[in-house]
């Protein structure tokens, strides 16, 4: 009697927490995501490409790309160089280097934006010297190339140092000694090693420099068709109750974002493989 | 010079990539937020006090951390029982849902704030059928829950999964054969074990809430004194040319999560010595 009324408990355990993750994972996520897609395309093909060929939704597109555009080369560049010096080699204050490049991510979204309104803003450090040269930082284009910068330098960095950490420097020393070059060893030995990581690194970059809301909204100054990137034009058009087009725009960032996460998950199955291959190989 | 700094290497290439490194950390980081804190000179102790201790700043503070910590804990508990599964039953989908807890990660803030609304509004999926309840989510305190709660449940189940998938299968097995039910091998056993992956879980959550602004100010309505996050508060005081008393927040706001992610980081080092002691 004890028994059936176990076996009964422990096949209704897992069907019941299945069922509660599962429904529970629908409701706080699934939906969400389905209601873009669902919103974007209320008003049939149509009335989606009408939204996404507006004038001012175009601008916002390429003002986007502009500031990804310049932010995650910089930032794809600094991870690189950061993680040679803080990986392949051995001194004091280490811990504390890769403490500070994480700092980005400890200030809200918000402060990330203040910070450059404060340097640059008309009462900033630098307001009234840019005035005399009648350059705008803050409520124009480089305000927002700034905060973007700034929100998203970690990223390519923070998924590669562990990573090097990891695999040491014995290969490039080996390298070294048989007389490779530093650009050599770099490009022939620490760059196929770390691919799968630094595509992963500099995607989630993109992500991230496309979709910053809360930085880039302190700095911009919402000028229509002139400083808003495609978050702020989705706040404008959903404050106008343009729903559908706030939606159309709101489901190409959707779409870049399921993205990169399918191709996370791909790149880290490859790093997975490829670890557990090396380890095969050596041991 | 450098030489007598670090170990020495074959490699080439410390030097300038160090230089590099630093400078750009410095005029992207560290200069700029160190404004912040430059600013506050421009402040009388009497201006500080009253630009931090404002009553309507004060009921955006306790708006702000009372609901982090609520979806905070609200995470950790879907958020155990999402890695649970995961982690111990194999079901079709399985994959798919693993997937889906990092939706709120990789989507834009923006994007997961009028997403959310449109769900939890009157005239949404959810909410629609809610109203007929009299329950209104949107543009109340609830709807700011549910978005910090969505913000931060990844947080939640990325850090609880691998402390699940390490735990002891032997000891779960020993306690059992010693005759212990399965509610006593839960809480003696299981749970001690996952205390500090739930602690960290929990408090990056929290300290992701108390920051977030994108997905929070479409589904809050953004009264003062009743749904006003202070992160809102603090673009309110910039648009009214408050510069000093929204730098004032913001150094509150900072040292808070500071102080969040210094306690994360002396838990974890007091496990690993913990852990290392033991081995």
């Amino acid at each position: 009697m004890s028994g059936t009324r176990r076996q009964l408990g422990l096949r209704l355990g897992p069907a019941l927490a299945i069922g509660l993750t599962v429904g529970g994972m629908i409701v706080l996520i699934a939906l969400p995501v389905a209601a873009i897609f669902v919103q974007a395309l209320r008003d049939g093909i149509g009335g989606y490409s009408r939204a996404l060929a507006d004038p001012a939704a175009l601008h916002a597109i390429w003002l986007t790309c502009l500031a990804a555009g310049i932010a995650v080369p910089l930032n794809l560049v600094f991870g690189l160089v950061a993680s040679w010096a803080i990986a392949k080699f051995v001194f004091p204050g280490r811990e504390l280097l890769i403490s500070l490049i994480d700092l980005p991510f400890a200030v809200s979204p918000v402060i990330s934006g203040l910070i450059w309104v404060l340097v640059f803003g008309a009462r900033g450090w630098f307001g009234p010297w840019l005035d005399d040269w009648d350059v705008k930082v803050i409520f124009a284009v480089p305000g927002i190339v700034l905060a973007t910068l700034f929100v998203t330098f970690p990223f390519v960095a923070r998924e590669l140092i562990p990573l090097m950490l990891e695999q040491g420097a014995e290969e490039e020393i080996a390298a070294r000694s048989l007389g490779a070059g530093g650009w050599q060893i770099f490009r022939r030995i620490t760059l196929p090693n770390i691919r799968w990581a630094l595509l992963y690194g500099v995607l989630l970059c993109n992500a991230r420099a496309m979709g910053e809301f809360g930085a880039v909204s302190v700095v911009s100054g919402h000028v229509r068709g002139r400083t808003n990137t495609m978050p702020l034009h989705i706040e404008i058009l959903y404050n106008d109750y343009d729903v559908t087009a706030a939606f159309a725009i709101a489901s190409l960032l959707a779409l870049l974002g399921l993205v990169t996460l399918a191709v996370k998950r791909w790149t880290s199955r490859r790093t997975a493989s490829e670890l557990s291959l090396a380890g095969a190989t050596t041991s | 010079m450098s030489s007598t700094f670090r170990r020495p290497s074959p490699l080439p290439g410390f030097a300038p990539t160090m230089a590099y490194t630093l400078v750009y950390l410095l005029l992207i980081v560290l200069l700029p937020l160190s404004s912040l804190f430059l600013q506050l000179g421009n402040l009388t102790w009497e201006s500080f006090r009253e630009a931090v201790f404002d009553a309507r700043v004060l009921a955006s503070y306790r708006l702000t951390f009372g609901l982090s910590a609520a979806a905070a804990l609200f995470d950790l508990v879907f958020g155990f029982l999402v890695a649970w599964t995961l982690v111990r039953y194999r079901f079709p989908g399985r994959d798919l849902l693993d997937a889906t807890i990092d939706i709120p990660f990789t989507l834009p803030t923006a994007v997961s704030g009028i997403a959310l609304t449109a769900i939890w509004a009157s005239n949404g999926w959810i909410g629609s059928w809610l109203d007929g309840f009299g329950i209104r989510v949107a543009y109340t305190s609830w709807g700011i829950f549910l978005a910090l709660a969505f913000i931060g449940l990844p947080f939640v189940v990325r850090t609880l999964q691998p402390a699940i998938e390490e735990l002891d299968a032997e000891q779960e097995a020993a306690a059992a054969g010693l005759g212990a039910g399965r509610f006593a091998i839960f809480a003696r056993v299981l749970l001690p074990a996952l205390v500090p992956a739930a602690v960290t879980g929990f408090a990056l959550a929290f300290a992701r809430g108390l920051g977030e602004y994108g997905s929070v100010v479409f589904i809050s309505g953004n009264m003062p004194f009743r749904t006003e996050i202070v992160s809102l508060l603090i673009v309110t005081k910039l648009e009214q040319y408050d510069t000093n008393g929204a730098a004032a927040i913001a150094v509150v706001m900072l040292g808070a999560s500071f102080l969040i992610l210094l306690a994360i980081n002396l838990l974890q080092q007091r496990v690993r010595r913990l852990l290392g002691s033991e081995g």
